[in-house]
């Protein structure tokens, strides 16, 4: 602190010419200086946070992904380029940026499912979600809500309600048809809605069903082995 | 993400979740300047148009300058939104001096209004594109607005009414705004349809 | 301006001239970020230092700072404080954060801040600004619990996120709701509406018992 003090006294006298009144150099040099120390300070500590917030996001995103695949033992990023799917990110593109789908593989190399996120929506506001799917079966493989602000104590229960969030872990077929609790009829695509969040069990179902929609004519095409190379999982 | 379409967004921003009655953003124009209809209207307006500008600017500056440097966000929108209000005035100053002297006091405080920085931030962290952004400020321009008129038209009635001496002033504004905003939850749902 | 002690500098800011209930300052956080004790501490603590930092650093460079452009300058500076408040809460506090999202870049816009430097740190040598600073940061810090812990205590029957009531309680949900932000701040004010008609009222009855008595 004192050394940026002491940096800030030092060039403005500097600058400036003695003279009574203030100058138009003066005031320029004031705001440029305290802009110079501003941008230092703010990329020296940028230094320092950069790396720990990328690890953290990382780590959030692999634990998500690791979750709604059911523990793959690796998984690929596949970004959406020109309408076709490659574990490459061209030069320049930054990867949060890009649609992406995350490819997960069992230990003998076969694929056991494929994450997808997607944010649309709810009640109140967009809610963020990923969830795994298994293109052989059809069938979910797990769902978790990344953000949402739906209504503490009624809609918020798409995530807090874990016997709602386990029957996306149990393998319900898409498309999903939400239906009241008790009115269903055992068919493999049903899922019990929230009493008193029917609207926000709607927009979960909603979200699955478009983001099927939209990312299942790639599902054929998919390499069926890892790109073993540049595994990103363990 | 932004695969949201604009309509989507403009209603969002306007009324589900207002800027001013579910975000508390522009706060400082809801409780200053809300106490005749004429007055809040043309803040709503003074305010809509410097959204809009701001909205463009933060979109260029998002694209070409501050890809390479995310982390000198905050310090360069604060910049621009101050020197744009500035710019701004001395503009409509010159081309026309009808709408400087309506709206010519209101300007300058919208240099401190959080909610030209809030929609500036909001549309970075949401990822959203040219349009999308424009429709976002349209949006949030028009829900400051009419929350400003409805308060200003509660406010010109209650005037007349008679009111304990303790609630004159700041918590009469705030209980009738804590009612408005509960009012505006009414919204909530509109765009989840089915 | 009347000359203030030390003490006062640092009182002041803490209640009397509480920066939100008295002054109307710093509204927006106080309504948004609110909803539990935990966030509300997360943002008084932000706050909190940029106000100190913002403080020492203009109150010790003012002499070099032109008349002309020192508001640009203050707002430089407390943007770059921001920047960094929000740099290490993201790395160090990324759950926390994630809830308070963009309202910690609106610091900046913080009238508070802004209008103690403006008032205050501008004008009077390092030691005395800090006080102040600490003062009203304080201050701000309790606005912003007592905010939070009505709105968490009666919204979820939790306080930093303990269970106060048992299962039995019903939640006041409207309260961590925004409306619940504008009710609680508007029962407060109506709190301090009372204390000063109450005073009022005493005062004219003592000065009613000091006119018979004198006449």
């Amino acid at each position: 602190m004192s050394d940026e003090t002491n940096a800030q006294e030092a060039s403005p006298v500097a600058a400036a010419p003695e003279e009574p009144g203030v100058s138009a150099v003066r005031l320029f040099m004031t705001l440029a200086v305290a802009g110079a120390m501003a941008g230092l300070l703010i990329v020296m500590v940028n230094q320092f946070t950069q790396p720990r917030i990328i690890a953290y996001k990382a780590k959030m995103l692999k634990l998500a992904v690791t979750e709604v695949l059911q523990g793959p033992a690796r998984y690929d990023t596949l970004y959406l380029i020109d309408g076709a799917l490659t574990p490459d990110l061209p030069a320049g593109l930054k990867p949060e940026k890009q649609k992406a789908i995350y490819v997960g593989y069992t230990e003998a190399g076969e694929i056991k499912g494929i994450a997808i996120a997607r944010g649309e929506s709810g009640f109140q506001d967009v809610v963020m979600l990923i969830f795994g799917i298994d293109p052989a079966t059809q069938g979910l493989t797990g769902m978790k809500i990344l953000a949402s602000k739906e209504t503490p104590g009624l809609g918020d229960k798409i995530y807090k309600d874990l016997d709602f969030v386990q029957q996306f872990f149990e393998g319900p077929t898409v498309p999903l048809l939400g239906v009241k609790i008790g009115a269903g009829d055992g068919a493999p695509n049903e899922i019990d809605m929230i009493t008193g969040a029917t609207i926000s069990s709607r927009a979960v179902i909603r979200i699955i069903n478009n983001a099927v929609t939209e990312w299942e004519p790639f599902f054929e095409n998919l390499d069926k082995k890892p790109v073993a190379a540049r595994g990103e999982t363990k | 993400m932004s695969d949201q379409s604009l309509f989507t967004i403009f209603l969002s921003a306007a009324v589900i979740n207002n800027f001013t009655l579910a975000m508390f953003l522009g706060l400082c124009p809801f409780m200053g300047v809300s106490a005749r209809v004429e007055t809040a209207v043309r803040m709503g307006m003074a305010n809509i148009f410097v959204l809009l500008i701001t909205s463009i600017c933060a979109w260029g500056l998002n694209t070409f300058v501050l890809e390479q440097a995310p982390f000198l966000r905050v310090i360069s929108f604060i910049i621009v939104i101050a020197s744009l209000v500035q710019i701004v005035e001395m503009a409509i100053k010159k081309l026309s001096p009808t709408l400087f002297r309506q709206l010519g006091i209101y300007l300058p405080l919208i240099t401190t209004n959080c909610a030209i920085l809030g929609l500036a931030m909001f549309q970075t962290s949401r990822n959203y594109d040219f349009l999308q952004g424009i429709a976002f400020a349209l949006g949030a321009g028009a829900g400051l607005t009419l929350a400003l008129v409805l308060m200003a038209s509660i406010r010109e009635t209650s005037e007349l009414s008679d009111i304990p001496a303790m609630a004159k002033g700041t918590g009469l504004v705030l209980i009738i705004a804590g009612s408005l905003s509960l009012a505006f939850m009414g919204f909530a749902g509109l765009l989840s349809g089915s | 301006m009347r000359t203030t002690t030390p003490k006062e500098d640092f009182t002041r800011g803490i209640w009397r001239e509480n920066p939100v209930f008295l002054q109307m300052l710093g509204l927006c956080p106080a309504l948004a970020v609110t909803n539990t004790v935990e966030n509300a501490i997360a943002m008084g603590l932000a706050t909190f230092f940029v106000l100190f930092c913002s403080s020492l650093l203009v109150s010790s460079c003012k002499s070099f700072i032109p008349h002309e452009v020192r508001i640009s300058t203050y707002i430089l500076i407390i943007a770059t404080f921001v920047t960094l408040a929000d740099m290490v809460l993201e790395a160090v506090v990324p759950e926390v954060h994630k809830e308070l999202g963009a309202f910690i870049a609106l610091i900046v816009v913080n009238c508070m801040i802004l209008g103690r430097q403006e008032a205050f740190a501008s004008k009077k040598p390092v030691g005395r600004s800090l006080l102040d600073a600490t003062g009203t940061g304080i201050g701000f810090l309790i606005a912003m619990l007592m905010m939070g812990g009505f709105r968490e205590v009666l919204g979820m029957g939790t306080f930093l996120g303990f269970e106060l009531f048992g299962p039995s309680y019903e939640p006041w949900v409207v309260m961590i709701l925004p409306a619940g932000g504008f009710l609680t701040l508007g029962f407060i004010m109506l709190g301090f509406g009372y204390y000063e008609q109450r005073k009022i009222a005493k005062a004219k009855e003592m000065s009613d018992v000091e006119g018979r008595v004198t006449s």
